[in-house]
């Protein structure tokens, strides 16, 4: 009998390790305080190549910090693949750093769990007041009409990385605009070299092309009023159109289907591929040894013309906030890390560190963020990128829809037909999924 | 027996020589010695068992009765009660959630059943060729058991590069060498996934039952095997009339366990695939994981393990009924 409870209780596991720190987090609903002046623990996400790349980046700040406040911050690189459970468990704990990055697009997420201290007014002031910080950044902190749940940190956009050697052998003398050209150019590279690359079962990369596609299409994932709205006629298209890519175009090769661990990346730093469509590549390009003279940057093609508002999207608003857990127990100490890590002179450090651009306005001013590349990221923040949908439920509709792109995917490697009928019907069960309004 | 156990306790005798009135307090402390002591140290067990499953499981079952989403996981006290509702949506197999939960239970079966089976046949093919000793015997059985010493991330990992569209080596040796396939095939992704999934469970799971099976012959006599030669039975009558009936109670407690471990195996399918599992080989255990922390319904994850939690008592209360039950039949 030992056995069958051993094993019954293991069929419980998922409520019990919530049940578990359910039971530790008895503060869990209490308010913060100023209880430790002297320490932070500060979650960051793995930015760099490595997580010992971000410690050797961060480490010199911090210590930075310690010297002007007296505060020590107690840093942990966590890597994406952990970092939103380790949110979720610390959360239901109580039990949470001081202080920690999130993703850009969990911020409406996150903030419906009550766990993150609000950006009101006061707040902001205490760090210089929201106007320091770009429209665009801002509009990835959390649910419309609400106080921000975070405060933008590194802000990025996605642009088309193109080869130059290979580009120049199969005789294409610029970067393609649209689609329509992208497609052409493709049939002039060597079939031995891949023309696109994708990560097709990482659902957070597909959930962040089918969003642009989607806005192309001029759809939307979500109603006005915050309801899942995955099969319209317009998102199916577009959903089609990225998967085509692969199922019938035959950019994208088959076996991409399977990327989830960045190979589209390596694949293109290592010269086995043409083009990449990826958000502020150029620090792991470089850590895979690719030298800048070695590829272009382009924006990311659209359906005809130039990128711009509104049907020209051409990227997601990309990039890492920093949030403050409203249980901290140094709620002040919190509040001056934050004004210290967006201060010009950090986010001028940090993001020139991370090959990323500053969402404060005045630190995009430096002439380290105006060179070629940085010009069409930041072209692209300010005039052709969009936030994800803002809304509770965005974490699981990256899962649903991602985890949905991710088999249409598979169906386009494995043979089988990708058609409307089939796209559709992948959303629908993915919207089917969706937590019940 | 009051004489023997009188005799046998010298400090009891020692009290009867005195007056009878002194005789009975120590006579009484002993017995309640005797008794509470193992209460005493099964104690720390019980308080532990306690805390670490029995409280947990209940707050688990409590929770499955709850609309637990991101709103409340704070607090998840305060989550609204939704009564049935989360176990109907489990068991709605017209709806999306419970379609996929009964084709993650099918898959979760199929595979059990293969892996258990092969796991069982391999192991048990190992152990009777390894019973003789021969030279090189104790390194092959060394070897035997490195997939099972190895940590489960380092190897499973390991068959994810393996099982590569592009650079794996299953790839390299099944089209590029022995040119069985037309083209390289999909492992981790699509229908093959599901081989690819039994592959790695087999090769993690036989070394365990050859362990175990290995451990039960050397309980079987060596004579029973030399008058079977005598009397001219062959190798294998020698196995179907010997060997398998006496591992019988060996065998039992190592189908359950295999059982029980390979059903609610989490790491394999969550190293080999990620959080979204392929179709084919979407087992329940990271099913339930992406219903409770990806698609944050906790509620609903936890109804579904409960609904798991039953399955595997029937399971394994008919299995122990069948198996006592033959047990009995033969001892009669």
């Amino acid at each position: 009998m030992r056995r069958i409870r051993a094993a019954a209780v293991g069929a419980v596991t998922m409520s019990f390790a919530l049940a578990v720190s359910a039971c530790g987090g008895g503060s869990s609903t209490g308010g913060g305080s100023n209880d430790s002046p002297k320490t932070l623990t500060y979650w960051a996400s793995n930015q760099g190549a490595s997580i010992e790349i971000d410690k050797k980046v961060l480490q010199p700040e911090l210590d930075k910090f310690e010297k002007q406040t007296g505060i020590k911050v107690k840093l942990e690189v966590v890597p994406w693949s952990d970092l939103l459970n380790r949110i979720l468990t610390a959360t239901t704990s109580g039990q949470g750093p001081d202080v920690l990055n999130i993703g850009n697009t969990w911020s409406s997420s996150l903030q419906a769990t009550g766990a993150l201290l609000p950006w009101d007014a006061k707040n902001f002031d205490k760090i210089g007041g929201k106007d320091r910080f770009v429209d665009s950044a801002l509009g990835s902190t959390g649910t419309e009409g609400q106080d921000p749940a975070a405060v933008p940190l590194y802000s990025m956009a996605y642009a088309l990385y193109y080869n130059k050697k290979i580009f120049a052998d199969a005789g294409i003398s610029k970067p393609p605009a649209t689609w329509a050209e992208l497609v052409a150019d493709g049939k002039k590279i060597p079939k031995n070299i891949a023309v696109l690359g994708a990560e097709g079962s990482n659902l957070s990369e597909n959930i962040h092309q089918v969003f642009v596609f989607a806005k192309q299409h001029d759809a939307d994932f979500f109603t006005a009023d915050g309801k899942p709205d995955f099969t319209n006629d317009k998102v199916v298209a577009a959903v089609k159109q990225y998967v085509d890519l692969m199922a019938k175009d035959k950019v994208i090769p088959t076996g991409d289907a399977e990327n989830a661990q960045n190979q589209s990346v390596s694949d293109f730093a290592k010269g086995k591929q043409a083009m990449l469509m990826w958000q502020s590549a150029a620090s792991n390009l470089k850590a895979q040894g690719m030298s800048e003279d070695q590829y272009g940057i382009a924006p990311i093609p659209v359906q005809s013309g130039t990128p711009g508002t509104g049907t020209q999207v051409n990227s997601m608003v990309a990039g890492i906030n920093l949030a403050v857990f409203k249980n901290s127990h140094n709620l002040d100490g919190a509040t001056d890390f934050v004004k210290f890590m967006t201060s010009d002179e950090e986010q001028k450090i940090l993001n020139k560190a991370y090959t990323s651009i500053p969402p404060v306005k005045s630190a995009q001013e430096d002439p380290a963020f105006t060179d070629a590349s940085n010009v069409v990221l930041k072209e692209t923040l300010a005039t052709s990128a969009a936030a994800l949908p803002q809304v509770p439920d965005e974490s699981q509709f990256e899962t649903v829809v991602g985890t949905a792109v991710k088999e249409l995917f598979s169906d386009a490697a494995g043979g089988r037909a990708v058609t409307t009928d089939s796209v559709k019907a992948r959303l629908q069960k993915a919207q089917q999924q969706m937590p019940a309004k | 027996m009051t004489s023997t156990t009188a005799s046998a306790d010298p400090g009891e005798r020692t009290a009867r020589k005195g007056s009878p009135g002194a005789a009975r307090e120590p006579r009484r402390t002993g017995r309640i010695r005797r008794i509470g002591l193992p209460y005493l140290l099964l104690l720390p067990a019980l308080v532990l068992e306690l805390l670490v499953h029995l409280v947990p499981m209940v707050i688990g079952i409590v929770m499955s009765f709850k609309e637990l989403t991101q709103f409340y996981i704070r607090d998840w006290g305060a989550a609204p009660w939704s009564g049935l509702g989360n176990y109907r949506m489990s068991v709605d197999f017209d709806a999306p959630v419970g379609e996929a939960l009964l084709h993650s239970f099918f898959v979760t079966v199929c595979f059990t059943l293969l892996s258990v089976g092969l796991c069982w046949l391999i192991g048990t093919t190992a152990a009777i060729c390894m019973q003789d000793t021969f030279r090189g015997r104790g390194l092959l059985r060394a070897l035997f058991l490195v997939p099972y010493a190895l940590p489960v991330y380092a190897a499973v990992i390991t068959w994810v590069f393996m099982f590569q569209h592009d650079n794996g080596l299953v790839n390299h040796v099944l089209h590029d060498q022995l040119h069985l396939t037309d083209k390289p095939s999909f492992w981790l992704i699509g229908d093959n996934s599901f081989i690819a999934l039994l592959v790695v469970s087999v090769w993690k799971g036989w070394p365990f039952a050859f362990l175990i099976v290995m451990a039960g012959l050397q309980n079987i006599p060596r004579e029973l095997y030399e008058a079977a030669a005598l009397d001219g039975a062959g190798m294998w009558q020698q196995i179907r009339r010997i060997t398998l009936p006496s591992l019988r109670s060996v065998n039992q407690v190592l189908v359950l366990v295999l059982f029980l471990w390979t059903f609610n195996d989490f790491n394999t399918p969550f190293v080999l695939f990620g959080k979204a599992a392929p179709e084919a080989a979407d087992l329940i255990s990271v099913h339930i994981y992406q219903a409770s922390f990806v698609t944050w319904n906790f509620g609903t994850g936890s109804a579904m393990s409960v609904l798991l939690l039953l399955f595997l008592l029937v399971v394994t209360g008919v299995y122990l009924l069948l198996t006592s039950r033959g047990r009995k039949t033969a001892d009669v």
